[in-house]
Order: C-alpha cells, then sequence, then structure tokens
C-alpha cells in the first residue's frame, strides 16, 4: 500500500513539474505576472512530493518490506538499520530518485533565496530546472521505477553490496549528487540570462553563490570517495582514474573555472559569454557523467547494472537538455558584449589562463575516457586507458596552473606591469626553489625531481598569499589589516592554501611512500623505515552479517610501541562475498597501513603493510578548498539587500580585491 | 549474449575488494619494485577495470604468478609487457602504446594545450588595454564621493 | 549567427553520434591478437589418459579443428555442449578440447554425464597453456586451419547463429584456399 503511494506522489510530482517546466517560461516570455508567480509555489509542491515518495521508499527499507523488488535487490534482514537507509541510494533506481528530490531540493531553494531577483529571472531559472525534473522524472518513472512489486516477495533480501555497507559510503553519494545537482541551477542561470538578454555583473552576482554551493559539495563528495576508496579498498589506493571516477573530476574542473569566470564576470564585466559556455559545459559533464555510469557504453567498478532501453533514454535526456542549451547559446552568444579590457599583465589574463588550463585538462581526461570507445565504434580494435596515460599528461597541466593560481592574486586588474610585481615574488620564487630541494632531502633523505617540484610550488602558493595578505595590511597593521579582510579574501586565501596542501600530499604521498607484500608467520617483524610492523596473531570473530578472521599487529618505533592495527577478512555471509578491512593508524604526516590476504601454508599469512606519508593532506586540502568555498559565500555582499550598503563598502567591495 | 558472457566473466571474477596480495619473495628491490609496477600497468581482463595488482579474480592471479616467474628470472619490463601484449592485444595495457591510432590520443592534451594558448592571446590582444585607462586617484575618489553625498542629500529625482 | 558560436553544439553532436554507435559496442569483449598466427606451442597431459599427451602438433591435420576451451565448473559451457555434440554427430569438423583449470575427476564425470563430443581433450590444469592461448573466459572456441594457424576466435557460447553465419563461411573459404 505505502509502496503504492510513494509511486502516487511520484507521478503527481511529475505533472507538478510539468507545470513548472512550461508556464513559468511561457509567462516570462510574455509577460503574465501570474504565470511567472507559479514557479515558486510549484517547485516546493514538486519538493514536498518527492520528499514524500522518497519516505515511502525509505520506509520499504526500514520495515524490510521485500515485496518490494528494488528493496529486495538491495537489502537483508540482517542488515543494520543505517545500511538499511543508505541503502535507499545503493542501487539504479534509488539513486536516481534521490537525484530528483536534490533537483527538486534545489529548485526549492532557489524559490526561498530569491527575494532580491527580478520575477521573470526567477521565472526562467526555475521553468528551467522544472524541465530538466521533468527528464528526470521521467526517466525514473519510465525505465526506473523504484517502487515496483515483486511477486511473490521473497522471504528475505539479497544484501546491500558489502562494499557500500560503511560509513564514508552513506555520504559520498548525497553529497556528490548536491554537487551534481547544484551545477544545473548556474546552468538555469545561464540559459536564463542568455534567452532574457540580460547578461550582467547582476547576472553573476546573482548565480555565483549557487555555483560556489554546488561547488562546495562536490569538492566534498570527491573527496569522501577517494579517502573511502584509500581506507576500504585495501590497496592504498586514492584514485583510479576510472571512467565514473573522472565523470566527477570533470565537472569539477570546469565548475572551477566557472567558479573564477564568475568572479570575472562579477567585477569587470569581462568574459560574458565564456562564463556561460561554461556553466552549460559543466552541466553537460554532470549530464555525461550520469550517461556514461548508467548506460553500459564503458566498463567501471562504479557502473550500476546496465539496460539498452536506459541507455537510449540517457542519451535522449543528455541530447535534448546539452542540445537545446548549446542551440541557445549558439543563437544568443553572439549579441553578449563583453566590455572589460585588460592587458597582457593582468589579473584578468591570469585567470582566463587559468580557466583554459583547467579545460584543457577537463577535455583531456575527456579524451582518455573517451578514446577507447572511439576506436572501437570505428573499429580500431579495443585498447584501455588507464592511469599510467592520466597520471603523464595531467600533472603537467597542473603545473602551470598552481603556479599561476599564486601569482594571479597579485596581479592588478585590467593592467599591471613586471616592475611592480616586485623584489618579494622573486625571493618568493627563489625561496620556494630552496625548499623544494630542502624539504624532501630532510624529511626522506631521497631527492626526486618531481618531488622537488610539487612542494616548491605549493610552497610558492604560501608565499605569495602571505606576500599579498602583506601588501593588503601595509596600511593598517598586520593584525587589524587581517581582521579587516573582506570573507570573500579569507576563503580565496584558504582555497588557495587547500590546493597546496592537497599537492604536498600527492607528491609526498606518491614519492615516497614504501610498500611492501610478504608472509608473515605470528611473531615475525617487517621494517618499513623507521617503523617495525610485528604479527601478533589471528583471531576469528563473528560480526551482525559477516565472519571474520582479524590479524593483529604492533608497531614500534625507536624501540617504542606505539600501535596496535586489527585488519579482517570478511565473509559476508548473504553474497558470501570476501572483503578485507585494513588496519590504519593515522596520523597528520604519516599513515601506517596494513591489509591481511589469505593464509597460506605453515600457520603464515599473506600481508600487506605499506608507509604513506603526508596522506591525509590529500583529503584535508580538499576541506579546506570547501571551507574557504563556504567563507565566499558567506561574504557580505551576497547578503546585501536590495539597497546596498554605504558608498565606501560599495566602492570598497567592488574595486579593490 | 552479452549478459551470458557477462555472467560467464563475473562468475570468474570474485569479489574485488578482499585484497589481492601474493606475497611473492624478491631477492632485490628493484625487482619488488618492477613487479609492483608491472602489476599496476597491466589489466585484469575479467573485472570492471581493475590492474592486476587490485584484483583476486584467478586470471589476474594467474597472470601475477607469470609475472614474477618472468621478473625473478631477469627478465625486464619490455621482456613482460610484449609477453601480455602477445596473448592479449593492447587491451591488457594501461599505458596505451604510441603507435597510428595513438597519436591522437598522447598528442592531444597537447595539442588542446597550444590551442587554448592561442585562444588566450588572440582573446587578449584583441582587448588590450586602451591608453588612458587608470583607476581614480585620491582626489578623484573624494570628488566621487562628494558627488554622490550630493545625490543622496537631493533624494532619487521624480 | 557567428559560425565560431556553432562550434560546440557541433561537437557535440558528434559525441551523442559516438555514443548512439557504443550502446550498440561491447565493452567487455577482448578481441584475440593471435588471429592468423601459428597456433602456440604447448604439450599437456591428455584428460582421458595421463599417460598420453595432446601436442600443438596434433591440430595440425591439413584440415580446420575446433578447439574448445571447457571446464566442468562453466556453466555457460553447458549451453553450448549439445551444439558441440551435434557438431560432432554430423562429422563436419573435428573438435578438439582444452580442459581449463578444473579437476580431472569432475570434468569426467561431466563428459561421462553429458556426453563427450572432443576427439581428445588436454588437460590444463593451472590455466598456464590457456594464458598462452589468450584465454579469459570460458567457454571461448578457436577455428584453427590445416597449416596451424588460428583463425578466428569465439568469444562465449557457440551458437548455431554464430556457426551459420561466421565460422562455416569462413571453414569453406580456409578449405577452398587449399585448393
Amino acid at each position: 500500500m505505502l509502496p503504492e503511494l510513494g509511486h502516487f506522489a511520484l507521478i503527481l510530482a511529475l505533472c507538478v513539474a510539468i507545470v513548472q517546466g512550461t508556464l513559468p517560461l511561457i509567462g516570462a516570455r510574455r509577460g503574465v505576472g501570474n504565470w511567472m508567480a507559479l514557479a515558486r509555489p510549484a517547485a516546493w509542491a514538486q519538493f514536498l512530493l518527492l520528499c514524500v515518495a522518497f519516505g515511502f521508499l525509505t520506509h520499504a527499507f526500514v520495515d524490510n518490506d521485500f515485496s518490494v523488488a528494488y528493496v529486495a535487490q538491495n537489502s537483508n534482514s540482517a542488515l543494520p538499520l543505517i545500511y538499511r537507509i543508505s541503502a535507499v541510494w545503493g542501487g539504479h533506481e534509488g539513486s536516481l530518485l534521490l537525484w530528483g528530490v536534490l533537483l527538486g531540493g534545489w529548485a526549492a531553494a532557489v524559490g526561498v533565496f530569491s527575494r532580491r531577483l527580478p520575477l521573470d529571472m526567477v521565472a526562467r531559472v526555475i521553468g528551467i530546472m522544472g524541465l530538466v525534473s521533468i527528464g528526470f522524472l521521467l526517466f525514473t518513472l519510465l525505465t526506473s521505477n523504484p517502487f515496483e512489486r515483486l511477486s511473490p516477495a521473497p522471504m528475505d533480501g539479497r544484501d546491500l553490496n558489502p562494499l557500500l555497507q560503511d560509513p564514508g559510503l552513506v555520504l559520498h553519494p548525497p553529497m556528490l549528487y548536491m554537487g551534481y545537482v547544484g551545477f544545473s541551477v548556474a546552468f538555469a542561470f545561464a540559459l536564463a540570462a542568455l534567452i532574457s538578454g540580460r547578461l550582467d555583473a547582476a547576472w553573476a552576482r546573482w548565480s555565483r553563490p549557487w555555483t560556489v554551493v554546488a561547488w562546495v559539495f562536490m569538492t566534498l563528495g570527491i573527496a569522501l570517495g577517494s579517502w573511502w576508496a584509500y581506507y576500504e579498498l585495501g590497496w592504498g589506493g586514492w584514485w583510479f582514474w576510472d571512467p565514473v571516477e573522472n565523470a566527477s573530476l570533470m565537472p569539477w574542473l570546469v565548475g572551477t573555472a566557472l567558479l573564477h569566470s564568475l568572479a570575472v564576470s562579477e567585477k569587470r564585466s569581462a568574459f560574458k559569454s565564456w562564463t556561460v559556455l561554461l556553466a552549460i559545459f559543466t552541466f553537460a559533464l554532470v549530464l555525461l557523467g550520469t550517461f556514461l555510469v548508467r548506460s553500459g557504453v564503458i566498463t567501471s567498478v562504479h557502473a550500476f547494472a546496465s539496460d539498452p532501453g536506459r541507455g537510449i533514454f540517457i542519451l535522449v535526456l543528455l541530447g535534448t537538455v546539452v542540445g537545446a542549451s548549446l542551440s541557445v547559446y549558439a543563437w544568443r552568444a553572439p549579441t553578449v558584449q563583453s566590455t572589460g579590457r585588460f592587458a597582457l599583465l593582468s589579473r584578468e589574463t591570469s585567470l582566463l589562463g587559468n580557466n583554459i588550463l583547467l579545460v584543457v585538462a577537463a577535455a583531456s581526461v575527456l579524451l582518455g575516457t573517451l578514446y577507447p570507445l572511439v576506436l572501437d565504434a570505428f573499429g580500431l580494435g579495443k585498447i584501455s586507458v588507464g592511469a599510467p596515460y592520466f597520471n603523464t599528461i595531467f600533472i603537467p597541466l597542473m603545473v602551470p596552473l598552481v603556479f599561476m593560481l599564486g601569482l594571479g592574486p597579485l596581479l592588478r586588474w585590467k593592467r599591471d606591469d613586471l616592475s611592480r610585481v616586485g623584489r618579494s615574488v622573486w625571493i618568493a620564487l627563489a625561496l620556494c626553489v630552496l625548499s623544494g630541494l630542502l624539504l624532501p632531502w630532510v624529511l626522506f633523505h631521497a631527492l626526486d625531481p618531481r618531488a622537488v617540484l610539487g612542494v616548491g610550488l605549493a610552497l610558492w602558493v604560501l608565499l605569495t598569499l602571505a606576500i599579498d595578505i602583506h601588501r593588503r595590511t601595509r596600511q593598517r597593521g598586520l593584525w587589524p589589516g587581517m581582521l579587516k579582510l573582506s570573507p570573500s579574501f579569507w576563503g580565496m586565501a584558504i582555497s588557495h592554501l587547500g590546493v597546496a596542501v592537497t599537492v604536498i600530499g600527492i607528491t609526498l604521498s606518491s614519492h615516497y611512500s614504501i610498500e611492501r607484500d610478504i608472509r608473515m608467520t605470528p611473531g615475525e617483524a617487517v621494517v618499513l623505515g623507521e617503523y617495525r610492523f610485528v604479527f601478533e596473531g589471528v583471531q576469528d570473530r563473528s560480526g551482525p552479517n559477516y565472519d571474520a578472521s582479524t590479524a593483529f599487529l604492533k608497531v614500534h618505533r625507536d624501540g617504542k610501541e606505539i600501535a596496535t592495527l586489527r585488519t579482517e577478512k570478511r565473509l559476508y555471509r548473504v553474497q558470501r562475498m570476501p572483503m578485507t578491512e585494513a588496519g590504519i593508524d593515522a596520523g597528520l604526516f604519516r599513515d601506517l597501513y596494513v591489509a591481511v590476504g589469505e593464509p597460506l601454508d605453515g600457520g603464515a599469512w599473506a600481508m600487506r603493510v605499506y608507509y604513506k606519508p603526508f596522506i591525509r593532506w590529500i583529503w584535508g586540502g580538499a576541506l579546506m578548498m570547501s571551507l574557504g568555498g563556504l567563507l565566499v559565500v558567506a561574504d557580505r555582499r551576497y547578503r546585501l539587500g536590495a539597497r546596498s550598503g554605504t558608498t565606501e563598502e560599495l566602492l570598497a567591495v567592488t574595486t579593490r580585491s | 549474449m552479452t549478459r551470458l558472457i557477462l555472467a560467464m566473466l563475473l562468475s570468474v571474477c570474485t569479489g574485488f575488494a578482499a585484497a589481492a596480495i601474493d606475497a611473492y619473495p624478491f631477492d632485490s628491490p628493484e625487482k619488488e619494485a618492477m613487479f609492483q609496477r608491472l602489476s599496476q600497468e597491466l589489466r585484469c581482463l575479467v573485472c570492471q577495470n581493475q590492474n592486476l595488482a587490485d584484483s583476486n579474480a584467478e586470471l589476474a592471479q594467474d597472470l601475477r604468478r607469470e609475472i614474477y616467474r618472468m621478473v625473478a628470472a631477469g627478465q625486464d619490463e619490455r621482456a613482460v609487457i610484449d609477453f601480455m601484449v602477445a596473448r592479449y592485444g593492447d587491451f591488457v595495457l594501461y599505458r596505451p602504446a604510441v603507435n597510428t591510432t595513438t597519436y591522437v590520443l598522447w598528442i592531444g592534451p597537447f595539442a588542446l594545450l597550444v590551442l587554448g594558448a592561442a585562444t588566450l592571446l588572440i582573446m587578449i590582444r584583441n582587448r588590450a588595454a586602451a591608453d588612458g585607462d587608470r583607476e581614480l586617484s585620491a582626489e578623484e575618489r573624494q570628488h566621487l564621493q562628494s558627488l554622490l553625498n550630493t545625490a543622496r542629500e537631493e533624494g532619487p529625482h521624480p | 549567427m557567428k559560425a565560431r558560436f556553432l562550434i560546440p553544439l557541433v561537437f557535440f553532436v558528434g559525441l551523442i553520434v559516438l555514443f548512439l554507435i557504443g550502446l550498440g559496442l561491447n565493452p567487455r569483449e577482448v578481441p584475440s591478437p593471435l588471429i592468423d598466427k601459428p597456433v602456440p606451442e604447448f604439450a599437456l597431459p591428455r584428460l582421458h589418459d595421463a599417460n598420453q599427451q595432446l601436442r600443438s602438433a596434433d591440430l595440425r591435420q591439413g584440415d580446420v579443428v575446433l578447439l574448445n576451451v571447457w571446464a566442468s565448473w562453466c556453466t555457460a559451457c553447458r549451453e553450448e555442449h549439445p551444439f558441440l555434440m551435434e557438431l560432432a554427430r554430423r562429422g563436419e569438423i573435428t573438435v578438439y578440447g582444452l580442459n581449463y583449470k578444473d579437476e580431472r575427476s569432475e570434468a569426467l564425470r561431466l563428459l561421462k554425464r553429458d556426453g563427450d563430443p572432443y576427439v581428445a581433450s588436454a588437460f590444463d590444469h593451472d590455466g598456464r597453456v590457456g594464458i598462452d592461448w589468450g584465454v579469459y573466459g570460458v567457454p571461448e572456441t578457436f577455428l584453427i586451419d590445416g597449416a596451424g594457424r588460428i583463425r578466428h576466435k569465439h568469444i562465449g557460447p557457440l551458437s548455431f547463429h554464430a556457426w551459420q553465419n561466421k565460422i562455416q563461411p569462413l571453414i569453406a573459404q580456409i578449405r577452398a584456399e587449399r585448393k
């Protein structure tokens, strides 16, 4: 009964979405106030109905209603409650419903936080989001209905994939989807501005906070996925360049370019049609990712079980949404005038340069991801493109990017000259080269040119930031000056610092990790660098839905015992799937990592032991980037009412930083 | 048909999260490093996009055993790669070979970069700052301020 | 409308066409690099009699032969088994077997229960010879010509459809070449 109600709510939501996607848009074109005013309530109603549908599905999981096919495929009565809930988005149908709910949620949020916007703009933005909703809800209802019944109902379910039974994976999809769906807001704003012909600084100011928040979620979502892969999969890696991972990285890269381009459009009235194109590209990449994951066109560990019908449907959705928006772009963009002018050495140039690098990086990742498909389609054989390729092309692109990331904020808008760049910058450059050589040597007694480069670049970001702060606080003095700097500035500073932190993490953990796969008997020890791992023994135990063999290792350093590590081989009873839980001693400057393998002859066990320096910095940096983004959104000028603050504030805010 | 193949292949590939640890002994760290590198650069054919190092499918275990055998016997990386490619084709390489069909792949990013740089230079040249544009000086700011203050006092015009 | 603004749209349409083609392809199927190459050299004990060997030379007998890779644990092999029996009965082509990573007793039991379409089966217990043939799944079937060159590899259960449309014409062509 309840699942049918959920199904009904979903159908109603589609009906509301149809209203939301048509009347406000027509109303905006024709100037019919009543129809435009329908946008907000329609968005709220759709969101409410989708929450109801989602609630009923969740209830079916919590209640172990195995007459619902989707519940039977993804859950089990022995599954702990938290995972019964996260199983709602563990499979294709439920995750698609989550997509729909979040899309409705963002549209509803636009309805709430848009008091200052003109009605026709609101109507267009919500209307366009409504059109996208129609696509997704149709897809769900016609090909992927989570409420389908199974008759006769099985006694118990097939259980959630054991890999997904983990706290990291509870959060990762919702965060990522919040990011994906959030970029639809920037997309809608861009299209609305194109259609109405009002591509001005105001448009950039309105859409920027939405874009930043979506970007923050996406950064967190990707970081969570990477961190989860590291501690869960037992091979110590954190990024595999799998097509689905690439499908999340590409919109993130272009979304970052979009963020910065919006900043320029807001302040300098430049780059307008470029920014619009970026907004369309970002969301196009989001939809492309959805297609890649769910169509079966590429092979990936993340791919949902595919179905030709679904593949065609998403392709049609992708083609329609992106094709229509690019057509609107081709039609309207030529009329957009960017008035800003700027010189070769200016902040605009460095921002545009970074934009180009980010887009080239995203395009390169796209090339590598789709190349096997291209060759196969032309009958030129089957090849694989994996991590070695992507690392080779991606890292060299990031080097100039990080360099400009440091230099850019020091440059003036519009025009700057080399003499003004100043002695301090040259000193900073020298310091970076020096520390790039010193730090790896001091820490690891080994010099690798790539590590030198990475460390030097990260330090460059730090030092140029220090120079920037020094220059801005010169008049007032350091501490009073720093307090006066806007949240917008601090957001940028912390985000950029986060990039530096991530670069250090990637550089040092990639070049100075130690890995050993060895055979150990209880009592044996292995030495990695300064650490001595002693294998104590193995104990058996039973968990709620699995049986495990737990291996204990003690770690010693300088003769003192510093940690006990537990690693398990689990066998999940329902799916008969073996899994390894790694034992990790996490530290700010290093992780110690063990994973137990198969039992060997003579009471020995196969053991993988890792020393990974600075690896937490990778995700710590991502956290900092997210925090920076939140600070940017908190800046006063986004919360200024229709009447701005004093003239001085306005002048200060728009012409300085 | 595709589903059958899938079922057949997946029946060979067990859950991939059980860490694939072999604990082979090596007589030198260079050989161990070579083994690790090779098993990371070669693809597991029966898995959903994993390398030989991470997969515990039977075929992956067998292929790792072969790699170990060759590395321990003193063969170099090229020999191992040629061995795998001769039997499984280029599909097994995660680092694509450089040949006529992959030129676009390897040159592509560089070409894109050049294209991007050219676009950047063209855009800048079109927008070279005209002479005379400069920021407001202190006096001009004051002047602007007083003008705005006057406008405020007088209120908006009808 | 300025032409350069159409570039993103044109590129995107190309992408959609690519994906449309892609939906009809199978990304998991790996073509064999051994086509038109000589059979890999091997010498394995026979399944029925461990003291006798089946060698690569046995496959170079002048006429086309099939080599079918099979195992008792392979469920898809059961699907093609009736068809192989039919082929053997009709005597159209000689079928050899490569018993891959199996237990001798289990393999023999299967053949006794369901019938033995193979002139002889080689027993590849550790799969080492399978690797030389580029075997990555079971069942797989190789078409070998009289000179001992591999001419075709069929992945998955051998179906009548594949036999009629792909393999039979190829056999006819090979036999015609010999004349």
